[in-house]
């Protein structure tokens, strides 16, 4: 057996220990909650007397926040195999660098 | 008798690769990350246009948007995703029929935010926003727009699930169905928390 034969064997198994662990009713309902509540914050910081300085990284923070939320306890991120993270979070990365990039050519 | 337990429990589980994972969630991963790129380019797309009003100076973001509308359109998405895993919860407990009841809700939930998203751009049009009134209208109409149709498959394949457990032909692997099915959803609805901030929340300067 070759050292990637294990390391694949490995993977595999881990792959099936990671997918027996997802959060039970009551654990949904907090996180649906949570959810409820940062989204009323942000609406909240919309109408609110902020500056724009400062409302712009807060709701940027809790948007993040919400879709951490979803992505790790609703689909079951946190839990699932690793080959799943990195399919989702290349996806991720390279929306994000086309919107960084994108906000760097409209704001300088 | 001990053979048959286990074809049925690998039947339960569905095809695995080589890696241990499921081949259907897999391939639902490798689309949710290549929707995440689309969906990437059509935000930046916004963010290049939020500005360009053209010979519509009047129809901007600041004018146009409704937000105490879209908030709670946005709250009913989101508590659909919580409708959604309340299914995968029940259908991993073999409860049948609590799994489709928040299937219903959950489709019901999005029909309602889909409906709020017709309505939105009715009022826009009657308003004079227009596909092709301005480069901001365009990107906005493309980029929402394109989250609806997401939106509306969804639906249709939460109610081909509650259709198919109603008329008694969805009986094998149930949890990794609604599963796979809810990574869809809570993709749609991760969208939308993208887009309800930066399209609507964060107004252009």
């Amino acid at each position: 057996m070759t050292d990637s034969d294990t390391r694949e064997g490995s993977e595999a198994t881990e792959g099936h220990a990671e997918q027996e662990h997802h959060p039970g009713v009551k654990e949904y309902v907090e996180i649906g909650i949570i959810l409820a509540v940062l989204t009323a914050i942000e609406v909240g910081l919309y109408f609110a007397p902020v500056p724009r300085a400062v409302a712009v990284p807060a709701l940027l923070g809790l948007t993040a926040a919400k879709f951490v939320l979803v992505v790790l306890w609703f689909m079951h991120l946190r839990f699932d195999s690793k080959w799943f993270r990195r399919l989702f979070w290349t996806g991720v990365i390279g929306a994000s660098a086309l919107f960084l990039v994108t906000v760097l050519i409209t704001t300088l | 008798m001990a053979s048959d337990a286990t074809a049925a429990g690998t039947a339960e589980a569905g095809h695995h690769s080589s890696l241990g994972v499921s081949n259907e969630k897999m391939a639902m991963w490798a689309m949710i990350g290549s929707e995440t790129l689309f969906f990437g380019a059509l935000i930046a797309a916004y963010l290049i246009y939020v500005g360009s009003f053209a010979d519509s100076p009047e129809i901007t973001p600041q004018t146009i948007y409704d937000i105490p509308f879209t908030s709670v359109s946005t709250f009913i998405l989101l508590m659909s995703s919580l409708g959604v895993v309340l299914a995968l919860a029940a259908a991993q407990r073999g409860d049948d029929r609590g799994m489709r009841t928040w299937l219903l809700a959950t489709a019901l939930m999005g029909a309602t935010f889909l409906a709020g998203q017709i309505y939105e751009f009715t009022v826009f049009m009657e308003e004079g926003m227009r596909m092709s009134t301005s480069p901001f209208t365009t990107s906005f109409y493309v980029l929402t727009g394109f989250h609806g149709v997401h939106v509306a498959v969804g639906i249709l394949l939460l109610l081909t699930l509650w259709t198919r457990s109603l008329a008694g032909k969805f009986t094998r692997r149930k949890s990794e169905v609604v599963e796979n099915i809810g990574l869809y959803w809570h993709f749609v609805d991760i969208v939308w928390i993208v887009l309800f901030t930066v399209v609507y929340l964060i107004p252009a300067e």
